[in-house]
C-alpha cells in the first residue's frame, strides 16, 4: 500500500504548496482494477465527473486485476480509499456481511436508480438495502464461426436438439461441435449455468448457488444428462488449455461454437474474424416454456466502510449511474449500460444483439462464481471439469458437491 | 560500568551478537509457527472478527476428500523426488573426469539448479503443451496419439516431479562431485589393489566416503519435496480439478486464493504439513547434535 | 580417483566419453533449447504452426517487445529492490549470530544454533497468515520493505548455519591470543574474524542473491502490484497475459533467469563452496 501512502503525502504536499488556490479542493481515492481499454474509458469518465465537480480530484489507483481480488482485503481493513470496484451478486456477500461496505440506498432512492437500473437491482440488493451502483454489464451465449457452419452445411439451431443433431454432423468434417477451455475453470461454468436454466429455470439456478437445493437432486441431474450429450463433441483437451488458446480453434474453424461472454469478441476480432464470419446466438431452448433467463454479470463500484469522503463518493456513485455517462462509457468499453435509458452503439451486432437479448429477458443471472460462495464456486467447477473428463463419474461428483455444500452454508 | 564490562563482556559479548538476528528470527519465524497453531483453532475470513471453534477445522480435514489427494501426492512426491540422489550420484559419476573442457559441462549440467522454478516451470509447460509441445509430439509420433500430460489426472503430478527433479539432479550431481573430489586417493587405490572395481567399490569403498554428502542431499531433496509449491502452481494451479494440489499448494488455495478465504482451515493444513516435516527435521537434528557433541 | 580416469580405459571407451557427453549435454538442456529457441522465434513461425523448424529468423524483436510492451522490466527492478537489503541484511546479521554461535562457550549455545537450523527447514505455510498479518500491521504489505524483512529473518536462519561453521574451522588460538592480549570482543570481530570471514561472505552473498530471486511464493503472498512484485511473480502474471504467446513467454523466462545465471557463471567457485558447505568433512 506504499504507493497509496506515497500518493496522498504527494497531493498533500502539493496542497500546502500551492496554497489557497487548492484549499477548496476535496480528494477522493478510487481503487480500481481495469485492464488498459477501460482504464482509458474511466480516465476519460474521471475527467467529465471532475469537469462537472471542478471542487473535487479523484485519484485513481489501479490495480493488475487477479491481484486485485486479494488486495481488496487488505486495503478494506488497512487503507480504505473512497471508493472501489467489485462484483454484484453473492461475491460482494463477505464484504457486506462483515461490514467492509456502506449501505448506499439512499443514492438509489435520491436519484431514482430502482427504476432506472431496474435490471440489475436485484443483484445490488442484500437484506433489502443496496450496496454499490453496477455501471456495465454483458451478455454472455454462443459464439459461432459461420464460415464453419457454412462448410459443414448446417443451420443455426433454435433448440437444444438441433444443436446436438448438428454437433454429429460437426464431428463427421472433424470439427469440434463446441470448444472451451477450462485449465482457469470458469468458462464451463458459464456452460453450466446455461444448461441449469434453460432445463430448470432461473429459479432453480438461485436456489442451486444459494445452497437451497442438495446438488444430489434430480433437476441436477438432468442438468447434467443434457450436459452428457454434448461432452463427446467438446474439444479434448480441454483442461489443458486457457479459454484464448480455445478462442484460436474456433478462429482457425477447429471448432464451431464456443459458450463465452462478450468480451472474447475482441479476442476472436485479434485472431481474423470480422462481422461475416463470427456469429452470436442465444443459448437454445431445452424444456420448451421456461421463461429465457441470460448470464450477465455486473461489474460495479462501492464505498468502503472507511471511506473518508463519504458525501463525494455518493456523487460519484450517482454520476457514475447517469444514462448519458453510461451511454458514453459503455461505447468506450464495448459493453452494455446497466441504464434502461442509456443507448448502445447499433452499429456493433454484438452489442446490439446482446442488448436485445438482455432487455428480452426474463431474470438476469450474474455468473455461476458470483452468485455461490466463493468455496462452492470453486468446489462446483472443479466437479464440472471432472465430469467433462470423466462423465460417469457424476454420481461421486455430486455426492462431493453435496458434502461441500453442507459445510458451506451454515 | 566499564569494569563491569571488562569482567564480563564473555558472558554478555555473545548475547550482544545474537540480539538483531535472533531478534528478527523469533518474530518472523518462531512466534509464528505458534500464531499459526493457535489461528487453526479459528474460523476467519481475515475480515471480520475470528471466532473460536476448537477442533473443528481438523475435523473437517479429515473428511476432506482434497486434504487426501494432496497427502497421497505429497507422498508420490517425497518417493519419487528422492531419485534425485542415485540420479544425481549417477550423474556426478559421469561427469567426474578430467578430459578437456569437462568444467564447462559440468557448469552447464548444474545450470538448471540457478534457474528460478517459475521458469522451470514454464519451461516444462511448454514441453508438455498439446498439440505442440516437444514432449507431446513425440507420444503422438510413437503411439500415434498425443497426451497432455498436465491435463491427464494420472499423469499430472508426475509431470510436475519431473519438472523438479531436473533442476533437483543438478543440485545433488554438485554435492556429489564435491565429495568425490575429496576422496581418499590412497583407500581408492588399495582397494584398486585388492581387486575392487565397478558397483562392489562404489558400494563397499566410494559410498561410505560420500556419507555427508549423501545425507546433505537427502536433506534438502526432502525438503525440497514438501516444499513442492512453485511448480504447482505455475504448471497446473493444482488442476484439472485438483488432482495434482500438495498440501503446500492446498494450504494457500484456501487461505489466500481467489476463491478462499478461510485462513483457520489453511492454518489448519500447514500444521499437518509442520508436523510431517518436524519428523523429518527432528531427525536430521538429531544426526547433527550427535555429530556436535562427539567431537 | 572414482571412477576411473578415462584416459586409463581402452581407446574404445575414450571414444565413447567423448561422443556421449555432448549428447547427454543436449538431452539433459533440451527444455532449455527450446525455450531458447523459440524466444527467438518470430510469432509468425508460432502462427504457422512451425514450433520445430528453423526460425525463419532470428527474432531478437520478442526480447525488445518484452521490455517495451510489458513490465518485465519493472518487475526486475523490483526483484533487485527486494534481493539486494536482503543479500546484505542477512549477511550482516549471520555475521554477528556466527560469531557469537562459533566462538562463544555458553549453555544454551546449541539450542540457538539448533533453533536456527529447524526454523530453516519449516514449510512456508506454517509462517504464511502470521507474516502476512505482522507485515499488515507494520504498514510493509505490497512494498519490497516487506517482503526483504522477512527475507532476511529467514535466511538468518541458514547463514547463522553456513558462518557458524565457517567460523568454527577458524583457528581459535588467533582469538585466544587476542584476548591474551586484552584486545576487546568488537575489535577481535571486526579486526580478527571478519577479514577472514570474506570467502564465507562472497559465498553466502551469491547464494542469497539467488534464493531471493528465485523466491515465488513470499512474493506472491506479500505483494500485490506491478509497482511491488518481484519477477517471478511478475512472469507468473504475464504468463496469463501472454496466453498461446509462447516466442514472448520463453524471452521473457530467459530475461528473469539470466541474472542468477550470470552470478553462478561469474562466482562459480564461491557458489559451490557455499552450496556444498558440510558435503565434506
Amino acid at each position: 500500500m506504499t504507493h497509496l501512502k506515497t500518493g496522498a503525502l504527494a497531493f498533500a504536499a502539493a496542497l500546502l504548496m500551492s496554497g489557497s488556490a487548492f484549499a477548496q479542493t476535496r480528494a477522493l481515492s478510487y481503487n480500481a482494477d481495469f485492464d488498459p481499454t477501460p482504464l482509458a474509458a474511466f480516465q476519460a469518465l474521471i475527467a467529465d465527473f471532475e469537469a462537472e465537480n471542478p471542487d473535487i480530484k479523484v485519484t485513481l489507483n489501479n490495480f493488475d486485476h487477479e491481484g486485485y481480488k486479494t488486495a481488496i482485503r487488505n486495503f478494506l481493513t488497512a487503507d480504505s480509499p473512497d471508493l472501489a470496484n467489485w462484483y454484484a451478486g453473492n461475491r460482494m456477500a463477505p464484504f457486506v456481511n462483515s461490514g467492509q461496505f456502506l449501505d448506499v440506498s439512499d443514492v438509489w432512492t435520491d436519484n431514482g436508480l430502482g427504476d432506472q437500473l431496474a435490471s440489475a437491482k436485484a443483484s445490488m440488493t442484500i437484506d433489502g438495502k443496496q450496496w454499490g451502483v453496477p455501471y456495465t454489464y454483458y451478455q454472455w451465449g454462443i459464439y459461432y464461426n459461420k464460415d464453419v457452419y457454412k462448410a459443414a452445411g448446417v443451420e443455426v439451431p433454435t433448440t437444444w436438439d438441433g444443436f446436438i443433431e448438428n454437433c454429429a454432423k460437426f464431428q463427421a468434417a472433424g470439427i469440434d461441435c463446441l470448444t472451451t477451455g477450462s485449465k482457469a475453470l470458469w468458462p464451463i461454468a458459464g456452460i453450466f449455468d446455461y444448461l441449469n436454466m434453460r432445463t430448470n429455470g432461473y429459479e432453480f439456478h438461485m436456489d442451486l448457488t444459494a445452497g437451497k437445493v442438495a446438488w444430489t437432486d434430480d433437476k441436477v441431474k438432468a442438468t447434467f444428462a443434457e450436459w452428457a450429450k454434448v461432452v463427446p463433441y467438446t474439444t479434448e483437451n480441454h483442461a489443458a488449455i486457457d479459454w484464448q488458446d480455445a478462442a484460436a480453434l474456433l478462429v482457425q474453424g477447429k471448432a464451431a461454437n464456443y459458450v463465452m461472454g462478450n468480451f472474447a469478441v475482441a479476442t476472436f476480432k485479434e485472431g481474423g474474424m470480422t462481422n461475416d464470419s463470427l456469429g452470436f446466438m442465444v443459448f437454445p431452448e431445452i424444456t420448451a416454456g421456461l421463461p429465457r433467463a441470460e448470464e450477465a454479470p455486473t461489474d460495479t463500484i462501492h464505498i468502503p466502510a472507511g471511506a473518508k469522503n463519504v458525501d463525494d463518493a455518493k456523487k460519484f456513485l450517482a454520476f457514475v449511474a447517469r444514462a448519458d455517462v453510461q451511454t458514453k462509457l459503455n461505447a468506450a468499453l464495448g459493453q452494455l449500460p446497466t441504464n434502461k435509458g442509456a443507448t448502445v452503439d447499433a452499429a456493433d451486432p454484438f452489442i446490439s444483439a446482446g442488448f436485445e437479448s438482455l432487455s428480452g429477458a426474463y431474470a438476469l443471472a450474474q455468473f455461476f462464481d458470483r452468485d455461490a460462495p466463493a468455496e462452492m464456486a470453486k468446489a462446483g467447477m472443479e466437479g464440472f471439469q471432472e465430469f467433462m473428463v470423466k462423465p460417469d463419474r457424476l454420481d461421486a461428483i455430486l455426492e462431493r458437491l453435496e458434502k461441500a455444500r453442507g459445510n458451506i452454508y451454515k | 560500568m566499564s569494569s563491569y564490562w571488562k569482567r564480563n563482556q564473555l558472558r554478555i559479548a555473545p548475547w550482544l551478537f545474537l540480539a538483531p538476528g535472533a531478534a528478527m528470527f523469533l518474530v518472523y519465524v518462531i512466534i509464528p509457527i505458534f500464531q499459526s497453531l493457535s489461528i487453526s483453532f479459528y474460523d476467519w475470513d481475515g475480515l471480520g472478527e475470528a471466532v473460536y471453534i476448537g477442533t473443528e477445522n481438523y475435523v473437517e480435514l479429515i473428511d476432506d476428500d482434497a486434504f487426501y489427494t494432496s497427502l497421497k501426492n505429497n507422498v508420490i512426491w517425497l518417493l519419487l523426488y528422492l531419485l534425485a540422489v542415485p540420479l544425481g550420484l549417477f550423474l556426478a559419476i559421469f561427469l567426474n573426469q578430467t578430459v578437456r573442457g569437462i568444467r564447462i559441462y559440468k557448469s552447464l549440467f548444474f545450470f538448471p539448479f540457478v534457474v528460478s522454478q517459475v521458469v522451470v516451470g514454464l519451461m516444462f509447460s511448454w514441453f508438455y503443451a498439446p498439440n505442440f509441445g516437444l514432449l507431446y509430439k513425440l507420444i503422438e509420433l510413437v503411439t500415434g496419439n498425443g497426451i497432455a500430460i498436465l491435463a491427464e489426472e494420472d499423469y499430472v503430478t508426475y509431470g510436475i516431479i519431473v519438472a523438479g527433479l531436473w533442476p533437483q539432479i543438478a543440485y545433488v550431481m554438485i554435492l556429489y562431485i564435491t565429495g568425490l573430489n575429496n576422496i581418499a586417493p590412497d583407500q581408492v587405490e588399495a582397494a584398486r589393489l585388492d581387486g575392487a572395481k565397478g558397483l562392489k567399490m562404489l558400494w563397499y569403498v566410494i559410498l561410505p566416503q560420500l556419507r555427508p554428502a549423501t545425507f546433505i542431499a537427502v536433506v534438502v531433496t526432502v525438503i525440497g519435496a514438501l516444499r513442492s509449491f512453485d511448480l504447482v502452481s505455475i504448471m497446473t494451479d493444482g488442476g484439472p480439478y485438483g488432482s495434482s494440489r500438495v498440501l503446500s499448494f492446498y494450504m494457500y488455495e484456501q487461505a489466500l486464493s481467489e476463491y478462499g478465504f478461510r485462513m483457520g482451515y489453511g492454518a489448519a493444513i500447514a500444521v499437518v504439513l509442520f508436523a510431517i516435516m518436524m519428523v523429518f527435521i527432528s531427525g536430521f537434528i538429531w544426526k547433527m547434535w550427535r555429530d556436535e557433541t562427539e567431537r | 580417483m572414482f571412477p576411473r580416469p578415462i584416459d586409463q580405459t581402452s581407446p574404445l571407451t575414450q571414444r565413447l566419453y567423448t561422443i556421449a557427453l555432448p549428447i547427454a549435454l543436449i538431452l539433459w538442456l533440451l527444455p532449455l533449447l527450446g525455450v531458447a529457441v523459440t524466444s527467438v522465434r518470430p510469432a509468425s513461425d508460432l502462427a504457422q504452426g512451425n514450433y520445430f523448424g528453423m526460425p525463419s529468423y532470428i527474432a531478437f524483436e520478442n526480447y525488445i517487445s518484452v521490455f517495451r510492451d510489458s513490465d518485465l522490466g519493472r518487475y526486475m527492478v523490483n526483484s533487485l529492490k527486494v534481493t539486494i537489503p536482503t543479500v546484505i541484511g542477512a549477511v550482516v546479521l549471520s555475521c554477528m549470530t556466527g560469531f557469537a554461535l562459533g566462538i562463544y562457550k555458553f549453555r544454551s549455545n546449541l539450542l540457538v544454533f539448533f533453533l536456527f537450523v529447524a526454523g530453516n527447514f519449516v514449510p512456508f505455510q506454517i509462517l504464511m497468515v502470521p507474516v502476512r498479518d505482522l507485515t499488515l500491521d507494520l504498514g510493509m504489505y505490497n512494498s519490497w520493505t516487506g517482503l526483504a524483512m522477512f527475507h532476511i529473518a529467514f535466511q538468518t536462519g541458514f547463514c547463522t548455519l553456513f558462518m557458524r561453521n565457517f567460523i568454527k574451522a577458524l583457528p581459535f588460538e588467533l582469538i585466544e591470543a587476542a584476548r591474551v592480549e586484552g584486545v576487546s570482543e568488537i575489535r577481535i570481530f571486526w579486526y580478527i574474524v571478519l577479514p577472514l570471514m570474506k570467502p564465507a561472505i562472497a559465498a553466502l552473498s551469491v547464494l542469497i542473491f539467488t534464493f531471493i530471486w528465485n523466491d515465488f511464493f513470499w512474493a506472491t503472498v506479500l505483494t500485490t502490484t506491478k509497482e511491488t512484485q518481484p519477477i517471478t511473480a511478475g512472469l507468473s502474471s504475464l504468463n496469463g497475459q501472454w496466453v498461446a504467446a509462447w516466442h514472448l513467454v520463453s524471452a521473457g523466462s530467459i530475461l528473469a533467469a539470466l541474472p542468477p545465471v550470470l552470478m553462478f557463471f561469474l562466482m562459480q567457485k564461491h557458489f559451490i563452496a557455499g552450496l556444498t558447505l558440510g558435503a565434506v568433512k
